[in-house]
C-alpha cells in the first residue's frame, strides 16, 4: 500500500464573524486557488474530495452540497462528506490513497459558527434521551471536565493561565489567528469567571473559517513539492458519550490513537483544545514532554472555526516539514463535548 | 431564521424502564458486566458491549461529583434562573448525571455537598420529571419549577411511555453574500442583476459566490429583463399548510431572457390549462411603493402572448 502525504495546506482568517453564506463558498474558493499554486496542481488532477462540516452548524438542510459550487463540480467529481470535523474526511482520503484507489485528494472543512448560538448548537452532539433535553452548554460541560481536574489536583487555575497565555503569545506571530497578545498569566487570573472554574481564556473563541489541505501518493508527492510530510501513522477512537460514566480528567481515547499512531520523537505537537484544561489531559495522554514544541500557531485558543480546526491542525503540523522547520511532528483532532473522539497523526520528513 | 422540531424516539426496553420509572418519582438503573450500576441506564455495556437486564433501584439523592455555575441560563435549560450544573452519582449508583442544582449562587455548591431529586409538579415519563435538584441541607424556600413539561406521546389509556418527545428549538442569522446582496438591493429598485462566469459565461441570477461549474467567483455584473420563457411547470392541485393561493395554480421555472439558469416562480394571468412549455412570459410586480429587497416583488408572471420559444432553444436548461 502506498504512504500518503500532505503536500498543501491553506486556512482562511479565523475572524468572530464573516460576512458570506453558512455554506462556505465565499471562504473556500481562495482556499483551493492556494492549494492549487502551493502544489501546482489543478481541479482536475484532484481524484477525491473529501469535506467535514454540520448542517446543525450551517442551519440550513446540506450545506455541504451548496460548498461544492467552489469546487466546480464539473465534469463531476468523485466526492465525500463527513459530519464531523474535516479531520476525519482526511481520515477517508488518507484510506482513499492507502488503497490504491486514487493519487491525490484534496480534503476541505468549514463553518460558520457565528450563524447560530454555538455553545447551544452543540448540546445537540449529546446523548439524545437524557442528557441534550436539557440543553447542557459545551462551555458548560467542560467547565464540569476542568473542575474534575481541579479537585483531583491534577491542575490548577494557574498551569490553565500558563496554557492561555502561551497559546496568546505564539499565536502573535500566526497573521491568520483570531486572537493574540502578551498577556501574563497573573493577569489573566484577575478576570471573571465565565463558567465556574473557567474564565475567557480558558474557552476557545467563536470563529467563522475554513482549511484546506491537499494529500498525495508519496510516489506522485515527491514529484509536486520538495519536501512532502509523509503520514507514519494515522488513528481515530472514541470514549463513551455517556460523560457520568467516564472519569473526565482522562481520554483514553487520545491514548489509545496516540500509541497506534507511533508518536516517539516528534518535535512539535498541534493539539485540538478547545478548553486550556484540555491541552493538558492530551499533552499527558500522549506523553508529551518538555522537549516537544506545543502549538506554535498558536493552537485553537486563539481562532477555532468548528469542523475546519481539527484538520487545520494536521495543516499546521504538516507546514512545519513542508517548510523544513521540523522532520517528526504530531497533529490532535478532537470531536465532540469533553474530548469524546480523538484523532491522532504522525507526519515525518523522509528525505 | 428560528428553526424547531419536535424530536419524537422510541425508548425501548432500558431506557423505557427509567423514563417510567420516573413518571412514578422512582428512579431505576441498571447493573453493568462488570457490577456497576449505570444511572442514567445504558442499554450495552460499555465494556463488554452485552446487552444488560438487570434493573436496580437507586435513591433520589446523591452526592455532587463536579459542578459548575450557569449565570445566564440558555433557552430550554431546566432553571431560567442562574442554577449550578453538576454531575450527580445517585446513592446506590456508580456513575454520575448530569442535571440542574437549584442554589442562589455559587458559593453554596461545593464537590461532596449532598443533593435531592426536585420532582417536577407533572411527571410524564421523560428525563424533565426531575425538574432539578436541591441541596440536602437548606435554608433557602424552593421557588419551583420555570419550565413547563415535556409534550407526551398519544398512546393508549393505561400502556407505559414508549416515546419521549424533545423540543429543538434554535435561531439562526443567515446572511447574503456579496453577490446576493447587490442582487437584493438592485431588486429594491425594480431591477434584475445576474451576474456572469468569467471561464463559462454562464449567467446566473440569483448571482453565486462562484460557478459551479468552473469553481470561479461570477464578478460580471449583467441587468437582466423581465421577460423570459417558462422551462417547466408544474400545477398545484394540492392543498397544504400555509398555501397562500387557491388551488389550482401554476408554479414554473421562468427563465429570463439572458440568463442561464431558471429560478421558481407563480404564474398567473391565464387558464392553468393553458400554461405550455416554452410559454413566453412577463413580470407583474407589485406597486412600487410595496417594493423589498425580495424577489416578492414580482407578484407573479403573465404571458405577453408572443409566439413560443421552440424546444431545442431550452431543452438544455431542463
Amino acid at each position: 500500500m502506498p504512504d500518503v502525504a500532505v503536500i498543501g495546506f491553506a486556512q482562511a482568517p479565523n475572524v468572530r464573524e464573516t460576512p458570506g453564506t453558512t455554506n462556505g463558498v465565499e471562504m473556500l474558493v481562495p482556499l483551493l486557488a492556494t492549494a492549487y499554486r502551493q502544489t501546482g496542481l489543478s481541479k482536475q488532477d484532484i481524484e477525491f474530495w473529501c469535506s467535514g462540516s454540520s448542517d446543525y452548524l450551517a442551519g440550513r438542510a446540506f450545506s455541504f452540497i451548496a460548498a461544492v459550487d467552489a469546487i466546480g463540480a464539473f465534469p463531476p467529481i468523485h466526492e465525500s462528506h463527513v459530519e464531523m470535523d474535516a479531520a476525519w474526511a482526511f481520515y477517508e482520503a488518507w484510506l482513499k490513497i492507502r488503497m490504491g484507489e486514487v493519487d491525490t485528494a484534496l480534503v476541505y472543512g468549514f463553518g460558520k459558527s457565528s450563524a447560530g448560538q454555538l455553545r447551544r448548537v452543540l448540546a445537540l452532539q449529546l446523548d439524545p434521551y437524557f442528557t441534550a433535553p436539557l440543553w447542557p452548554d459545551s462551555i458548560s460541560i467542560a467547565a464540569l471536565q476542568a473542575r474534575a481536574g481541579l479537585d483531583a489536583g491534577l491542575w490548577s487555575e494557574k498551569d490553565l493561565a500558563e496554557v492561555a497565555a502561551r497559546s496568546l503569545a505564539d499565536a502573535a506571530d500566526n497573521p491568520l489567528a483570531q486572537f493574540s497578545g502578551a498577556t501574563g498569566a497573573a493577569e489573566l487570573l484577575d478576570s471573571p469567571m465565565v463558567a465556574d472554574p473557567l474564565r475567557r481564556h480558558d474557552i476557545a473563541p467563536v470563529t467563522d473559517g475554513a482549511a484546506v489541505v491537499v494529500l498525495a501518493s508519496e510516489e506522485r508527492a515527491r514529484d509536486l513539492v520538495e519536501r512532502p510530510a509523509v503520514i507514519s501513522g494515522i488513528e481515530h477512537r472514541v470514549d463513551s458519550p455517556v460523560l457520568g460514566a467516564r472519569d473526565l480528567t482522562r481520554s483514553p481515547s487520545t491514548a489509545a490513537a496516540g500509541a497506534a499512531a507511533g508518536i516517539d520523537g516528534v518535535e512539535v505537537a498541534e493539539l485540538h483544545a478547545p478548553f486550556t484544561h484540555q491541552e493538558l489531559i492530551l499533552r499527558r495522554e500522549l506523553g508529551l514532554g518538555d522537549g516537544v514544541r506545543i502549538n506554535p500557531s498558536g493552537g485553537v485558543l486563539t481562532g477555532n472555526p468548528m469542523f475546519a480546526a481539527g484538520l487545520a491542525r494536521i495543516g499546521e503540523a504538516a507546514k512545519r516539514i513542508l517548510d523544513g522547520g521540523a522532520r517528526r511532528t504530531l497533529a490532535h483532532a478532537t470531536s465532540g463535548p469533553a474530548l469524546q473522539q480523538n484523532l491522532v497523526a504522525v507526519l515525518e520528513r523522509r528525505d | 431564521m428560528n428553526i424547531g422540531f419536535d424530536y419524537t424516539r422510541s425508548v425501548g426496553p432500558v431506557l423505557g424502564r427509567f423514563v417510567n420509572g420516573l413518571a412514578a418519582h422512582r428512579i431505576e438503573g441498571v447493573r453493568g458486566s462488570d457490577g456497576r450500576v449505570h444511572v442514567p441506564p445504558v442499554e450495552y455495556d460499555p465494556l463488554t458491549a452485552e446487552a444488560l437486564t438487570e434493573f436496580v433501584e437507586v435513591g433520589t439523592e446523591g452526592t455532587v461529583k463536579s459542578w459548575t455555575w450557569m449565570a445566564e441560563p440558555l433557552d430550554g435549560q431546566p432553571l431560567s434562573r442562574p442554577f449550578a450544573w453538576a454531575l450527580i452519582q445517585l446513592d446506590g449508583a456508580d456513575t454520575a448525571m448530569l442535571h440542574a442544582v437549584d442554589v442562589p449562587g455559587p458559593e453554596h455548591m461545593s464537590t461532596g455537598m449532598r443533593v435531592a431529586v426536585r420532582w417536577a409538579d407533572e411527571t410524564v415519563g421523560h428525563i424533565r420529571d426531575i425538574a432539578y435538584f436541591r441541596p440536602v441541607r437548606t435554608d433557602t424556600a424552593d421557588a419551583g419549577p420555570t419550565a413547563d413539561p415535556p409534550p407526551v406521546a398519544e398512546r393508549e389509556e393505561g400502556d407505559p411511555v414508549g416515546v419521549v418527545i424533545t423540543p429543538v428549538h434554535l435561531k439562526y442569522r443567515h446572511s447574503a453574500s456579496p453577490e446576493e446582496s447587490r442582487y437584493l438591493r438592485a431588486l429594491a429598485k425594480g431591477k434584475l442583476i445576474g451576474q456572469r462566469c468569467p471561464v463559462c459565461h454562464k449567467v446566473y441570477l440569483p448571482p453565486r459566490g462562484a460557478c459551479p461549474t468552473d469553481g470561479v467567483p461570477t464578478t460580471d455584473e449583467v441587468e437582466l429583463p423581465d421577460t423570459g420563457i417558462i422551462t417547466t411547470f408544474c400545477v398545484v392541485n394540492v392543498p397544504f399548510l400555509g398555501q397562500r393561493i387557491k388551488p389550482p395554480y401554476v408554479t414554473a421555472y421562468v427563465l429570463i431572457d439572458g440568463a442561464d439558469i431558471a429560478f421558481l416562480h407563480l404564474i398567473l394571468g391565464c387558464d392553468a390549462a393553458d400554461v405550455r412549455m416554452g410559454m413566453r412570459v412577463r413580470a407583474s410586480w407589485r406597486p412600487r411603493e410595496e417594493w423589498t429587497t425580495s424577489l416578492e416583488n414580482i407578484a407573479h408572471f403573465e404571458p405577453t402572448g408572443e409566439p413560443d420559444a421552440p424546444y431545442e432553444s431550452f431543452a438544455h436548461h431542463l
